[in-house]
Formats: C-alpha cells, structure tokens, sequence
C-alpha cells in the first residue's frame, strides 16, 4: 500500500543574499522521507543539509519549489500556519540551546506548553519519566550550568520528544554524547518511529547512528547526490 | 523563597514564569536593576515631597485665616505678591447682609538678625487686635497683648532658632527683635508652621505694622478677610460683593479658591514649582532608562533561548510577556525599597527644614502606578530587539 510521505521536497531550490552577493545554496532538491523512517542527512560542510533542514522545519521561507510536510504546503504559507506545523516538530540542536535559567525539568516544560493547558496537566510526571529515560533521574532540578555538555544535549532531546511530535529534525545530536548515551538516543528515535510513527531527519556524521538509519542521503554543493 | 514565588507566578499567568527565573538566575543585576528603580522612585517621592510641602506651605496662612472670603488685588498671584486693597472695598463688604465680619490684613516681609549674627527671612502679618483676623491656636488668648505698640507674637515652628529663645518667651521673658531700625519685642509664641517664602510668621497689630513699614497706609490693606453668617451662601455672596467692587482694582474670592489659585501659580509659574515638576519628569526619564538598559540586555542575552522557544512553537505573546513580566517585577520589588529609603529621607528633610513633607497613601498609590506605568514603557521599548531572535540562526 502506497502512503504518504511525512516530507515530501520538490524542485526546492534556496538562495542566500542579495543583488551581485546573492548565493545559490540548493538547486532542484527532490526528497520524500516516508513517516517513521529515520533518514540520515550527510554532506560536506557548506553542502546544504543545514539549510534543507531549517527549510523543511519552516524556519525559513519557501523561495522556490515546494515542500510538503505532514500533508501541509509550505511554500507561501503564512506565519501562523508555519508555526502551527512547527509544533509538530521536535528540534534538537547541535548546542543543546537549554535556557540557563531553567533548571531540566522546566526546560523540557517548554516544548510542552505550546501544546496547551491540556498537554500540561501530567506534565511534571511526564518530563519525570522522559528524563529518567536518558538517564537523568537525579539531575532533574539541575540547572544547565551545573550539567555535563552530554547531560545538556539528552535535556535536549527530551525537550524536543516530550510532545509526541511527528517529525523530529535533529543537527548533529549524538556529538556531544558517549557511545552508550548516543545509542540510547538513536534506539529512542527508532523506538518512536516503530511505535508512534515518529519520522525522524538527521544531520550527522555518527556512524552509530549512520548503521541505524534506515536511510541515508548524501548531499553535495547544494544538490542530492544519492540516496 | 524563588521558587515559592515561582509557583504563585506560575499559577496566576498560567505558566513557566521564565522572566522572574531570569530576573533572579542573575542576582548582581537584578540588585542592580532594583537599586535603579528604587533610586528613580527616591527621585521622584522626593520631588513629589518636595511640591506636596510647597503645596502644603501656601496653604498654612489661608488655613490659619478666620475668614470665608478674601477681597484681594485684582493683580494678587500669592498672599506676598500683590497690590494693597482700598479700605472701603471693606466697608462694602460689611453692607451685605450674609457678611458678619470683615477685617483688614497687612503682609509685609522682613529680615531678623539673631544674636549669632545669622538672618532668618519672616512673613509678617498686621492685625487689628480685636477682630479674630486668625483662628490659630493660642492667638486669640495672646492678641490683646499686641494692643502694646512694638508687641508681636512669633512661629515656633520658625527655621534655625534655638529652641530656648522660644521657650523663654513661653516662660514671660519676651525676645527682643531688631529689624527695620526698630526694636520688637515678641511677647508670645504660636504655631503657624514653616513655608518655602520665608522662615517662619510674625503676627503685628496693624499699628506696628504701619510702624515697621512706613510706606505702607492703614488706608490700604494687602487684603480684607470676610467672614459670612452662619448658614450664608459663600459663593452667591462672592457674586453679590463682585457688583459692589469695582473688579478694576479689587478681586472677591472664597477662600478655597484663593488657595487654588495661588497653588497653580506657584506651582506652574514659578521657578520652584515648575523646578519640581521637572525634577519628577527627570526621576520617571532615569527610571525608564534604567529599567529599559536591564531589560534590552536582559534580551539580548537570551536572544538564543527565545530563537529556540520560536522554534519550538511559542508564540511571540510568550516573549512579550517575559518581559513585561520582568518589567512588573523590577517595578513592584523595586518600589519596596524606594518607598522605604523615601519615608526615611521625608523624615530627616521635615525634621531639617521644618516644611510639610509627609507621605501621603494617594503619593504611595500614585508613584506605584506609576512605576508600573514607567516599567511598562521600558519593557515596550526592550522588546524591539525581540525581532533579532531568529530560529533559523539556531541550526
């Protein structure tokens, strides 16, 4: 049975600048990436996987071409409606990006609360048991300051998980982890697209989670070169 | 204590109070922060004191007048600024059925060197002994004193006098004044209370009045006080009186508009009024341009936090709303001090100067709105550089 891709890219080209500075950084990216799947995104630096990244995460504005992600055009959506579909992502950075003011439990709170007061009922038992997951159990009223680097990245990824999102786009995740904490993490990934259909879009150069992918996609001057 | 606060936060804005966490992750700056609000709210409780007791000051003679309704100078501006009256404006006045009383009052300025040398300024004012130009306590039972030509009755409350110079004239030794070429001797002390026009009152019979101001003529009066029957219609009998003067030299005015008006010139026209009208907008400019320096770098240091929140989903209300909570905060924590250091420093400036500088719950209530109001403005201004959180920046 054929079904829907989570991401579906068509003709996406991207430029950066303006007048004579003006850069081309992709040209004619055709992608689908199937829901529950985890596809790896490699490259050189400066290849583009970053901008497609960010492009498909409705970061940035569609120039030309179209991506479709979770059954929504982007191209020429409105704010309003690309944020909506930013709630149905999970980012997870390459700096962990935590708030240093707010201890792990409250920094994961934040991925939370802009799913409402509903989603916010559980949600100290659920932010709990997420960390507890990745191995933070005694570290949930810790402030970023006071975490190892690793310790950061797995808030984190629990701050990008703990609202069930569709997709999850993630830069370079396991860089900052061990070898035992990486897995962890990209057992969990696979874990959610097996169960919860959770598609997930890596950029990274980890062959721990290169064997896992099920799927890995080489870009290089702006173009898709394989996969 | 942070997190107890957090909790309270949390549940009144229906979620993760992230400005006051930020506020009190950084102790330094928020004690920096709070020192700039309080330091703004001193400026401007102490320029509100300091009109409030210019205010109060100008009322202190009005207040001590037993009268209902004043016929002034049509060019009067204060009580010490103005052209004398006809007398018969008085006689004028007394033909009226509603007018029980009227009596003439001189005013007249003059310095007293003390024995140590140094010169304190009086507001004098001449009575007639006998009319009750005042209902200031004690002035009644002391008035027949003033019968005795070169007699005056002085304000304890006067500035930087000994104490025991008064005291010794409650004990029946009188204090013997030169001022003018003459010699006063001050039989009797009374209350009237300090003001900013002069140190303190001296209280004349008209006849030394005339004395120590001999360009001044017992033909003309600085102003007439009128006092009405019992039951009498002020205002209408003010309509009635301004038929009967002509308005070209004499103005008939109740007292409490007199006291409205004198209050507007003084405070609006003057140097000093307008100097702490100025000095209020300065105390509300250095409080906004405290408050918006805390919150605009607040901002900026957590530029990448707020990029990551715009990723996730949040919209640009939660910003806002960070800092305008941190701008509330910053008000309400810094007023504390603000208000307590101002009570401190109205208490020494009354106890120095004598002047009327109280605290009043309508200046607490207005200065906290208005502090708000100030961190409010702040906080609008701070969050322009919002616009610099840019998700895509994050990857």
């Amino acid at each position: 049975m054929e079904t829907t891709p989570a991401i579906e890219v068509r003709g996406l080209d991207h430029w950066f600048g303006s007048g004579e500075a003006r850069k081309q950084a992709l040209f004619g990216i055709d992608l689908a990436v199937e829901a529950g799947t985890l596809t790896a995104l490699v490259g050189a630096s400066g290849s583009g996987k970053t901008t497609l990244l960010t492009l498909i995460g409705c970061l940035r504005t569609v120039e030309a071409g179209n991506i479709r992600l979770l059954g929504t055009e982007l191209a020429g959506a409105p704010d309003p409606v690309r944020t909506a579909c930013r709630r149905r992502l999970g980012f997870i950075f390459q700096a962990h990006n935590l708030h240093e003011s707010l201890t792990a439990m409250q920094n994961v709170r934040m991925g939370l609360e802009v799913h409402g007061a509903a989603a916010m009922a559980r949600w100290e038992e659920a932010s709990a048991h997420l960390l507890t997951l990745l191995g933070l159990a005694d570290r949930l009223d810790y402030l970023p300051g006071k975490l190892s680097g690793g310790q950061k990245q797995r808030v984190a990824v629990a701050r990008a998980l703990i609202g069930n999102p569709d997709v999850v786009l993630a830069d370079e995740p396991t860089a900052a982890l061990d070898r035992e904490t990486g897995l962890a993490v990209v057992d969990l990934l696979k874990r959610l697209g097996r169960t919860r259909g959770t598609t997930t879009l890596i950029v990274t150069h980890d062959p721990r989670i290169l064997d896992r992918a099920d799927r890995i996609v080489t870009m290089q001057d702006g173009r898709l070169v394989d996969g | 204590m942070r997190d107890a606060v957090a909790r309270v936060l949390g549940r009144l804005l229906g979620r993760l109070p992230v400005g006051w966490l930020q506020l009190t992750h950084n102790r330094g700056r928020l004690a920096a922060a709070l020192a700039g609000v309080a330091f703004a709210n001193i400026l401007v409780f102490m320029q509100l004191g300091f009109l409030g007791a210019l205010v109060g000051s100008i009322r202190v003679p009005y207040d001590n007048m037993n009268a209902d309704i004043l016929m002034v100078s049509s060019d009067m501006n204060t009580l010490a600024d103005s052209s004398p009256v006809p007398r018969q404006r008085m006689f004028a006045a007394l033909a009226d059925p509603d007018v029980a009383d009227a009596t003439p009052l001189f005013v007249g300025k003059m310095d007293w060197k003390q024995p140590d040398g140094t010169i304190r300024s009086l507001d004098v004012f001449g009575i007639d002994p006998s009319a009750g130009a005042f209902r200031t306590p004690g002035l009644a039972a002391s008035a027949p004193l003033l019968r005795l030509g070169d007699t005056a009755l002085i304000d304890r409350r006067t500035r930087n006098v000994p104490p025991a110079l008064f005291a010794a004239v409650d004990d029946g030794r009188p204090l013997e004044i030169e001022t003018k070429g003459r010699t006063v001797s001050v039989v009797a002390t009374i209350s009237f209370g300090g003001g900013f026009s002069a140190d303190g009152y001296l209280v004349v019979s008209d006849q030394t009045f005339l004395r120590l101001f001999p360009q001044r003529s017992a033909g003309a009066p600085s102003l007439v006080l009128v006092r009405t029957v019992a039951g009498a219609d002020v205002d209408a009998t003010v309509r009635r009186l301004r038929t009967v003067v002509p308005a070209s030299d004499t103005a008939v005015r109740s007292l409490s508009d007199a006291i409205g008006r004198d209050r507007v010139f003084q405070t609006t026209q003057r140097p000093i009024g307008l100097i702490f009208g100025f000095g209020i907008v300065i105390g509300i400019l250095v409080g906004i341009i405290i408050v918006y320096q805390v919150l605009s770098t607040d901002v900026a240091d957590h530029l990448r936090e707020y990029a990551t929140f715009k990723a996730i989903g949040h919209h640009q209300r939660l910003f806002l709303g960070i800092v305008f909570e941190e701008a509330l905060v910053l008000a309400v924590l810094g007023f504390v001090p603000g208000l307590a250091a101002s009570l401190g420093l109205y208490a020494i400036v009354a106890a120095a100067t004598g002047l009327p500088v109280a605290m009043t719950v309508d200046r607490v209530v207005l200065v906290l709105v208005g502090t708000i109001a100030m961190c409010m403005v702040s906080g609008a201004i701070a969050t322009r550089r919002l616009a610099q959180a840019d998700p895509a920046d994050l990857f």
